[in-house]
């Protein structure tokens, strides 16, 4: 018995004390990963953020010029107002349409319910650029959007929806969304249906049980999927590249010009930098309004 | 503005019918509940209970039949247009609003100005009104059911309906909640609807009691008139415990026929009777027999040359199991209050008991019914 006893006790202790390192030792790729492919370049960011020209094209050194922040900014702040509009209105109707989807989708699709989930993930099949392309053909001058519209008489041969700040928005749009309905589609499906009935019991019909019910409930799904659109869509460059023209430009273009087309690293680097902390600062400030702890 | 125009009136339910599929969960039953009456809907797991509920309120669309509501017929009308509140078996408070916010949802939805003070009215009826500031994940399982409970009660519904609502409590928790149910019936004084599979609390807390069996009405009545007169083998068995014993009618006496039962010969009322010949089944209460020692019963019906094979002890009374000739076993409960020595295991003993308490039910019947799941509940 005794024998038995101290068994159990050692076999505590020793669990006790591997137990405390497990943490670390899950933590550890993935720590190495972050500082791997996160913390050194965001670094090197800094560090190239500040440096000047060199004697040789494309050799670039550390002079501490820290106007190139401001020059940099100020050179693309049509981009920068232009990234963020757009992204906005590409995560507002990201949301109008994927509200009624993923709510069908959790509520109304019975036995399709997989079936349709497997659709809305169905174009990350395809190559993003691939898919942006489709979305010039599809809006393009011998598209089928212009054909119809013209045969309704909606359009004549001189309009054109590509190569326009609604053809960026609406590639947006798409290429998002199904960022958008997973999260909310997760947080709707979550919901217990019987506390929709209780809402009608309760003399909600089904509007009021929407808004007053579903809706708020919904709520931690919304905030995750308008920022897993808005974040990605603010740096966006290739529907701007692909579906705009020169005067739709968002900041992730010019960033790419700054890149390969000039070689200003250091502008590159600070615009990147710029536009990091500026997504940060929003997301912190939405997070804060529209975020609730006991909601997540 | 959805009002629901708040009328009294009787409960009535006809004819009503729920198929899902091949399966019929509530097959044609007819009910009346008067108004202001506590209501018990008693039966086993999957008898249909929570699908008539769910009829009543309006959540589940009748296969056939009406629901009546004083003469409004309610049948199809959307849940948020019925006079009816439902007090759900799992609560479904509404997680993301506050308890104050939770009782007061039915009343801002109808646009009623004394939110305030009838939402404090309600959480003082259920001795709470110190969690108006929590959510409901900060409540113990006990309160959540007493809010829900609140979050109904506040509306003064026509028809209150409670699937289980104590099915999540505690025993101790269970009983008092039972007392401050009936209290908040009386003191309110709405229809109630209590759904349940617990044959004590429908006992103690209904005015009538409908047993419910494979999506029929077995018997509707009160407590004491279920108990002591129960119109199927069923309904003897669900309800409390019987002694159900296979007989025939061989002749009458006066008020009293006659019936063998494996040799002895024993009598009932005809009263109790009725509409009754040949084979029969004869139930008598455990706690209506009398155990005597051998050559001692003298009056009544007797059943001699037993022998107690059990003998189970617990506190108020004596469970025992007396075998008799026929292969017949008979349950006793003895109230310990005659200061006697109990018997003991192979003892010699007689039965006896008043012709009075004999009740008899057709002998079609599987002599088991219902008992078999009182046990495995
Ligand atoms: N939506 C449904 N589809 C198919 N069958 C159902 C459905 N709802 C209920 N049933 C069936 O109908 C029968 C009655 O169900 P119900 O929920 O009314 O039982 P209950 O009496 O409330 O039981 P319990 O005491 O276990 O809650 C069950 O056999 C159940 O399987
Ligand atoms: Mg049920």
């Amino acid at each position: 018995m005794a024998y038995v006893a101290n068994a159990v006790g050692h076999n505590k202790k020793t669990s006790a004390r591997r137990g405390r390192w497990t943490p670390y030792l899950l933590l550890m790729p993935g720590m190495f990963w972050l500082i791997t492919f996160f913390l050194l370049p965001i670094i090197k960011l800094f560090d190239k953020a500040t440096q000047s020209p060199g004697d040789n094209i494309g050799q670039f050194v550390q002079t501490w010029s820290f106007s190139n922040y401001w020059d940099s900014f100020w050179g693309a702040k049509a981009q920068f107002g232009r990234s963020f509009l757009f992204s906005f209105l590409a995560t507002l109707l990201a949301l109008l349409i994927s509200y009624p989807l993923a709510y069908a989708i959790a509520f109304k699709s019975g036995k399709w319910k997989n079936t349709l989930l497997v659709l809305v993930v169905a174009p990350f099949y395809t190559s993003f650029i691939l898919r942006t392309i489709a979305w010039e053909q599809i809006l393009g001058n011998q598209g089928p959007v212009l054909g119809i519209l013209r045969t309704l008489h909606l359009a004549n041969s001189n309009t054109h929806i590509t190569a326009s700040s609604f053809a960026v928005v609406a590639g947006l749009t798409y290429n998002f969304l199904p960022f958008m309905t997973l999260p909310l589609y997760a947080s709707l499906e979550r919901i217990d249906p019987r506390v929709l009935e209780a809402s009608g019991d309760l003399y909600a019909n089904s509007w009021k049980t929407f808004f007053r019910v579903t809706f708020p409930l919904s709520s931690p799904g919304v905030l995750a999927g308008t920022l897993l659109t808005f974040i990605p869509a603010a740096g966006d460059y290739i529907n701007a590249d692909i579906l705009g023209n020169p005067g739709t430009k968002m900041i992730g273009n010019v960033i790419d010009a700054h890149f390969f087309q000039t070689t200003d690293y250091p502008g590159a680097a600070a615009l990147s930098i710029i536009l990091m902390l500026t997504i940060l600062i929003l997301v912190l400030l939405y997070i804060r309004r529209f975020g609730t702890e006991e909601l997540v | 503005m959805a009002e629901k125009s708040i009328q009294e009136g009787d409960l009535h339910l006809e004819n009503l019918t729920k198929s899902f599929g091949e399966f019929t969960a509530v097959n044609s039953i007819n009910l009346t509940i008067p108004v202001g009456s506590f209501f018990a809907l008693l039966g086993p797991s999957g008898c249909g209970k929570t699908t008539t509920l769910r009829m009543i309120a309006g959540l589940e669309e009748p296969t056939s039949g009406r629901i009546l509501i004083g003469d409004q017929d309610i049948t199809y009308a959307r849940p948020y247009r019925r006079p009816v509140n439902t007090v759900f078996q799992n609560y479904a408070l509404f997680p993301h609003l506050t308890i104050f916010e939770n009782v007061a949802f039915g009343l801002r939805r109808r646009g009623i100005k004394e939110v305030k003070t009838e939402v404090e009215r309600v959480l003082k009826l259920v001795e709470l009104p110190q969690m108006a500031g929590r959510k409901p994940n900060q409540l113990s399982g006990g309160q959540q059911q007493r809010i829900a409970l609140a979050r109904a009660v506040v509306n003064n519904p026509a028809l209150l309906l409670l699937d289980e609502p104590l099915g999540a409590l505690d025993l101790k928790l269970r009983k008092q909640m039972q007392i401050e149910l009936k209290r908040i019936q009386i003191e309110v004084g709405l229809t109630f609807v209590h759904v349940t599979h617990d044959q004590e609390e429908a006992m103690t807390m209904a005015d009538t009691i409908a047993v419910m069996n494979e999506g029929r009405i077995e018997q509707m009545g009160t407590p004491s008139e279920l108990y002591d007169n129960p119109k199927t083998a069923f309904v003897a068995n669900f309800l409390g415990q019987s002694n159900l014993i296979r007989g025939t009618i061989v002749g009458i006496d006066g008020d009293y026929r006659v019936v063998d039962l494996a040799g002895s010969k024993i009598k009932l009322p005809v009263s109790r009777s009725e509409n009754l010949s040949g084979n029969i089944l004869v139930g008598v209460r455990p706690e209506k027999l009398r155990l005597h020692k051998k050559g001692e019963a003298k009056s009544g019906n007797i059943f001699t040359n037993g022998k107690v094979i059990d003998v189970s002890y617990i506190g108020v009374s004596t469970q025992y199991q007396v075998e008799l000739p026929g292969q017949l076993t008979l349950m006793v409960f003895e109230q310990n209050d005659d200061g006697l020595e109990p018997a003991r295991k192979g003892d010699e003993v007689e039965i006896s008991f008043e012709p009075n308490f004999t009740f008899a039910l057709s002998g079609d019947q599987d002599i088991d019914a219902g008992s078999e799941l009182e046990i495995t509940e």
